[in-house]
């Protein structure tokens, strides 16, 4: 099945280089940078797939799109960038997981007239005053997870949490999230190393807080390595935090430890409708595992540039641009909309990790906030 | 902050130094005998963990997943050296470097070729799982008195193994004069295999332990590797004495230093700011402690100029 999709990518990869040249009416050539190899590689397969599968399913033979790797590197980013712009002449960039890639790559790609579609990054600074008409994020605003956990914590009852975060602008931005919601106390506030994988020191201080809850964004590896060491740590309080540590791809690395914790997402793979479960049906006859979030935001940023493709072309920017914003697509997360910063307005969900035969994975149990837009919207304009 | 508290991160700081100390006794011995900078040490550390991840989750036995962590890594440690790094012996550092990094990258995209993208699961065995009580009435997870028990087991083991017999003395001596020892009649490209080896079972045995209870996917050893140079820096490079010394400062100066500097930092300031800075400084200390050492002990701790 990787082999597979490996070469599926390597053939588009291949019909892009022999494409026509661009300037025909109708064709769209779409640049996607995305990590690929190292630590973080999950991630970006994840938004690969789920975007390759969406212009497979389309059929639409006027959308190229060149796949490049990162490496989680912000140089090389800019490098591909450069590449993408200028010899290959793309319209439309996406792909890029991580906001510090992200700050370096965007505001330079929409300087140059081109659109750039986020299937994951939102930091805050490209939501507010560094918003661009050419940017347009299909996923959320960093925040907007951690706000709809921080909603969860006082719908639970939580008076008192221990929060920790790794000290870099998500985390940052994901502990300013969780607190801009939460009305409880806070029994103690942390910020780890970037890339940290020993927890001890700080569940031996959750331990010593006497908190109620614990929230906690630890994106990837740092969240295994969390979840088992305070699984064996003899702390029992409840734990609550974004996706991004109970994504289908961890989920089986943690194993029994994340059974029962409850999470934030815009996206299950249980939301009712017709989209999604097409979605998660090719999928999996696809590529032959579950979809992850990451893979849905693929999945929507590839089905949001064809809709506006049935509507305009994207040599009339100003067309498109409204095409993109008016967002006529069916999303797996079902009713969505962009705000006036061109950042989704939409429903988070709580839900819980659990155990489907042998595979782990999450269940919606509740709504968390509906209609959500982000903080930063006012402080954008065009 | 308790004293209880105290005692815990004490022992926590104790478990991460002992778990740098099984990395950078190879780092030190591969650099003190044979004059290599071996970069792919993490590679090892990580085959040593992926190793492990897939013999548990085929058989579900936790000690045959560690033999084949220890069995995988010096089979690959054994490898490299036959087919690459024994060619690197009479090269500058600089040649050492860009080839020990080619072999990170292999390592790491050949373990993604096999094992795929995502991380793999590794859990502790179910006996060890959760805490004990420790006199005082200190929790603790039995799983990491393990490491602390195991680690100092091996660290015994490589003192002895260095001090008292014939592959030990022979290490010695070709740490202090390789040429001469192999006029000398001993096979020394062997003795290299060998010490390689040894370097790598210690380095995918770490990977195994501490994969139980982080995650195991790739990439998971330059974090590692990073600290294991400081390590052998402080304490002076070729020197397993130092190592051990250098592993247990670094390893509690990581952990105190990121649990008390924010509470310090607390006293005079306003709290989140107090938690930025913390931890910012804290981030720092080992290479604050580096520069240190190195400042009254230009080769480290146990190092000979």
């Amino acid at each position: 099945m990787k082999l597979r999709s490996l070469m599926l990518a390597a053939g588009l990869a291949a019909l892009a280089s022999v494409g026509l040249a661009d300037g025909h009416a109708g064709k769209v050539k779409v640049g996607m940078i995305t990590t690929l190899s190292g630590g973080g590689a999950g991630l970006g397969i994840d938004v690969r797939d789920g975007f390759l599968l969406a212009t497979k399913m389309a059929g639409n033979e006027n959308l190229e799109v060149v796949v490049e790797d990162d490496q989680r590197k912000p140089e090389i980013a800019v490098q591909l960038a450069d590449k993408m712009i200028q010899s290959e002449k793309v319209d439309i960039m996406t792909g890029i997981i991580w906001s510090n890639l992200a700050m370096a790559v965007v505001p330079a790609a929409t300087a140059q007239g081109k659109f750039y579609i986020s299937p994951n990054a939102g930091p805050s600074a490209l939501a507010g005053k560094g918003c661009h008409p050419l940017y347009f994020n299909v996923a959320w605003q960093n925040d907007n997870l951690h706000e709809a956990a921080g909603a969860y914590a006082n719908d639970a009852g939580y008076e008192n949490s221990f929060i920790l975060a790794p000290n870099y602008p998500a985390g940052q931005d994901a502990l300013t999230g969780y607190k801009r919601m939460y009305g409880g106390a806070l029994a103690g506030e942390i910020y780890t190393k970037l890339g940290q994988t020993d927890y001890a020191a700080e569940i031996a201080q959750i331990r010593a807080s006497g908190a109620d809850s614990v929230f906690f964004f630890l994106p990837g590896g740092m969240g295994i390595s969390f979840l088992k060491q305070y699984a064996g740590s003899g702390v029992d309080l409840p734990v609550v935090g974004p996706a991004f540590s109970f994504d289908q791809g961890i989920l089986q690395a943690v194993g029994d430890a994340a059974l029962g914790v409850k999470n934030t997402s815009q996206w299950n793979k249980d939301i009712d409708n017709a989209a999604n479960k097409a979605f998660v049906e090719g999928f999996q006859a696809e590529y032959g595992r579950l979809p992850s979030l990451y893979a849905s935001q693929g999945y929507d940023a590839a089905n949001l540039i064809l809709s506006a493709m049935a509507e305009a072309d994207v040599s009339d920017a100003d067309a498109f641009r409204a095409a993109l914003a008016a967002a006529k697509f069916d999303s797996v997360r079902g009713d969505f909309k962009f705000g006036s910063n061109q950042h989704p307005v939409q429903d988070f969900y709580v839900r819980e990790v659990i155990k489907e035969g042998d595979v782990f994975t999450n269940k919606i149990i509740s709504a968390s906030l509906t209609d959500h837009a982000d903080a930063y919207a006012a402080e954008c304009s065009y | 902050m308790s004293l209880l508290l105290l005692i815990e991160q004490v022992l926590n700081g104790l478990q991460f130094g002992v778990m740098l100390f099984l990395m950078a006794a190879g780092l030190t011995l591969i650099f003190g005998v044979m004059g290599l900078i071996n970069l792919a040490h993490g590679s090892l550390y990580m085959v040593g963990a992926f190793a492990a991840a897939a013999v548990a989750g085929a058989t579900g036995s936790f000690l045959l997943a560690l033999m084949a962590s220890l069995t995988a890594a010096a089979v690959a440690g054994a490898l490299i050296e036959l087919l690459v790094i024994r060619r690197l012996y009479d090269r500058d550092h600089l040649d050492q470097v860009l080839a020990t990094f080619a072999l990170i990258l292999i390592f790491s995209e050949g373990t993604r070729w096999v094992f795929g993208s995502f991380p793999l699961f590794l859990d502790i065995p179910a006996a060890l799982s959760g805490p004990v009580t420790l006199p005082g009435g200190i929790q603790y997870p039995a799983y990491r008195l393990l490491i602390i028990a195991v680690g100092l087991v091996i660290a015994f083991g490589l003192f002895q193994l260095i001090a008292r017999t014939r592959i030990g003395i022979r290490i010695r001596a070709g740490e202090s004069d390789r040429e001469m020892i192999a006029a000398l009649g001993v096979d020394i490209s062997r003795l290299y295999t060998i010490v390689f080896a040894l370097g790598a079972a210690l380095a995918g045995l770490a990977g195994a332990l501490v994969g139980a209870i982080q995650s195991v996917q790739v990439g998971m050893g330059e974090p590692v590797l990073i600290l294991a140079f400081v390590v052998i820096v402080i304490g002076g490079i070729g020197s397993i004495k130092g190592a051990f010394v250098g592993a247990l400062l670094v390893g509690l100066t990581d952990t105190l230093g990121g649990v008390l500097l924010p509470g310090v930092f607390g006293t005079f300031m306003e709290a989140s700011a107090a938690t930025a800075i913390g931890s910012s400084l804290a981030s720092m200390s080992i290479y604050i402690l580096m520069a240190g050492v190195l400042l009254f002990r230009p080769t480290g701790l146990y190092g000979t100029a």
